[in-house]
């Protein structure tokens, strides 16, 4: 501990940390606390650091910029994905007490050491290149500088895997792509240089719209709030669809729940709950819709299946106005 | 105090004693609520995936009828609350988007001033009614009664656009309220995850594996019943539950209660007055434990 500022506090600061040794007496994972006094401009980093040199030598971690550009720190701090150099002790720290965790939705491979290879396995799916299509230019790909700032916001990731680390499609289902792939490819959809001579990725969208991809995203939001560079990955995924729906994919159940959200609200201003997933499965998915049929049943028999005969919103046509305004304007 | 209320589309749908348990609490407690029956859906952020700036100018109309009627939004839907709180934050953050919306609402003769308050019944609770004068007309406390919250995936996040951090006890009001309704709080690590809604229809196995790992934790855990202030989790969670206990091969039966129904347990009215014979996962055992309470 040293510091040039005269003015320097020293805070007591104690770091409940989950631990886990594949070569330990216990296969299990374990919760430790260490008490520690650090400036009071120390990161949670820095008091890690701190515990592994005067507490603990065994204890393993990931770090090397501790300016959070090398992505390399990313853990959970009071359960939430983070970098431990961005974060202030001072911030984090609830009745004295920081709660530290290895990311999730990775395997451990000791203390708060994950095993990346699920993280890279998914962006190599992606295929992370620019594919152009068509013959090549006589010079160099021309690309407005406008495109390139928008990408700047997605290029600004650093592949700390903390979106990943909080996912909570990833949770239950390994095989979803998850927010940094998806947000990775929106890198390369969105850049003109990428698919036809209109800058359309036309089989890269394609793929994505296939099962683990960009429609399993429930829009939870928690990859945007765990980002330490602002890449928001949902809004990215977000984009994506808008781009597949506008590309003409539109035969499967996300973009058909998208558009029947518009005509639904458009029809009666509220939403027709028996409607949705009709139209959303599609009419005749006969097995689909028989799947809900016992929900259904249930649901009548607790007096709570919404009306078949859906009540419009007062003055609906007002909003019908604006739904067949707005979404002319949109397809223009 | 009086609110232009919001009620959203699953109150008044899927979740009818959601509506029923929310005006009756909210007549007890005093709080006006003026309806506003040609406000639309939000969109709910899925409308939004195709057409945001109809979405925006959906959401701004309804903020236009509330600023008519001079109050506050109030609203008993996570998402609802969600939605309009980033639609909110566009049109604050930019005058020129603002006056975009603006213009398409003229059609109607309504404009959005750009300075709408936006509140979940929890929040009114917390913040505005405030504990001290709530807990005078808690008359039958929930004690012993070990409940387990969970949240929305839309009031809890983004945090700039719902104003937690500038309001930090938003992010622990359901626990706060628990407690102070004499419930033991039996505190999880999912209460702000995903309750798998949203992909039902689009992944229904992630979705019902979702509602089993949730309801299963809390279980294990102990709780009697989960509470929730968003309607869509509570169709999730409760309606779709035997669904979810089917696919994962175990018996789960947790009770799903809506907040207000909470709410008005605490306050003495009766649960077939809260709807709770509404619900799919019956709640004749919370419903003992509470006449023992």
């Amino acid at each position: 501990m040293d510091s040039s500022r005269e003015d320097v506090l020293i805070m007591n600061v104690t770091l409940k940390i989950k631990r886990f040794d594949p070569d330990g007496s216990s296969t299990q994972s374990y919760w430790e606390e260490f008490a520690v006094d650090v400036l009071d401009n120390a990161t949670v980093l820095d008091a890690l650091i701190q515990v592994r040199e005067e507490n603990d030598g065994t204890l393993s971690l990931r770090c090397s910029c501790r300016s959070a550009i090398c992505g390399s720190c990313a853990m959970r701090i009071n359960g939430q994905g983070s970098l431990a150099c961005k974060t202030p002790a001072s911030d984090a720290m609830i009745d004295g007490v920081i709660t530290v965790e290895p990311a999730g939705n990775m395997p451990v491979v000791k203390d708060l050491v994950t095993n990346f290879d699920v993280f890279w396995d998914k962006i190599y799916q992606v295929t992370p290149y620019l594919l152009p299509e068509g013959p090549e230019p006589e010079a160099e790909y021309i690309a407005s500088n406008e495109s390139m700032l928008h990408l700047s916001g997605v290029t600004a990731c650093i592949m700390c895997g903390a979106c990943v680390s909080d996912c909570t499609v990833l949770e239950v289902d390994p095989s979803f792509l998850g927010p940094a792939a998806l947000a990775k490819a929106y890198r390369f959809t969105a850049d003109p240089r990428d698919g036809n001579e209109n800058g359309v990725s036309t089989q890269r969208l394609k793929d994505l719209g296939d099962k683990s991809g960009m429609w399993d995203c429930t829009r939870c939001m928690a990859c945007v709030t765990a980002c330490p560079k602002g890449v928001a990955p949902m809004d990215r995924i977000m984009a994506l669809r808008e781009q597949a729906m506008d590309a003409g994919f539109t035969n499967n159940n996300g973009a058909r729940h998208a558009q029947a959200f518009v005509d639904l609200i458009g029809h009666g201003g509220s939403l027709d709950e028996l409607k949705l997933p009709v139209k959303t499965v599609g009419v005749f998915n006969i097995p689909a819709l028989l799947s809900y049929v016992p929900v259904g049943i249930r649901s009548l028999r607790r007096g709570k299946l919404p009306s078949i005969f859906h009540k419009k919103i007062y003055e609906v046509e007002k909003v019908t106005h604006l739904v067949k305004k707005l979404e002319k304007a949109n397809k223009n | 105090m009086k609110f232009a209320f919001y009620p959203g589309c699953v109150s008044r749908g899927g979740c009818p004693e959601l509506y029923v348990a929310a005006n009756l609490v909210c007549d007890k407690l005093g709080i006006e609520l003026e309806e506003m029956p040609g406000a639309s859906c939000t969109g709910a952020g899925v409308l939004q995936e195709k057409n945001r700036l109809l979405g925006d100018v959906l959401n701004a109309r309804t903020f236009a009828m509330a600023e008519k009627i001079g109050s506050p939004i109030m609203t008993i839907c996570s998402t609802c609350q969600g939605v309009m709180a980033q639609a909110r934050y566009r049109m604050s953050q930019d005058s020129d988007y603002l006056a975009e919306v603006n213009s398409h609402l003229a059609d109607e003769g309504l404009h959005y001033s750009g300075d709408i308050e936006i509140k979940h019944l929890l929040w009114v609770l917390i913040e505005d009614y405030g504990l001290d004068k709530l807990l005078p007309l808690i008359t039958k406390p929930l004690k012993g009664i070990r409940l387990s919250p969970f949240y929305g995936c839309y009031i809890v996040r983004p945090s700039v656009e719902l104003q937690t951090d500038d309001n930090p006890e938003r992010k622990v009001a359901l626990e706060t309220l628990i407690e102070a309704l004499g419930a033991v709080l039996v505190d999880f690590d999912g209460k702000t995850k995903c309750c798998g809604f949203p992909i039902l229809t689009i992944n229904p196995k992630n979705s019902m594996s979702m509602v089993a790992k949730h309801t299963s934790d809390v279980k294990e855990l102990g709780a009697d019943a989960m509470v929730t202030p968003c309607p869509l989790c509570h169709l999730n969670l409760d309606g779709f539950q035997p669904k979810a206990a089917a696919q994962a091969g175990r018996s789960i039966d947790m009770p799903i209660i809506h907040l207000p129904q909470m709410l008005g347990m605490a306050m003495g009215i009766s649960p077939k007055e809260l709807g709770m014979k509404r619900h799919i996962v019956s709640t004749s055992k919370l419903e003992v434990k509470l006449q023992k309470a």
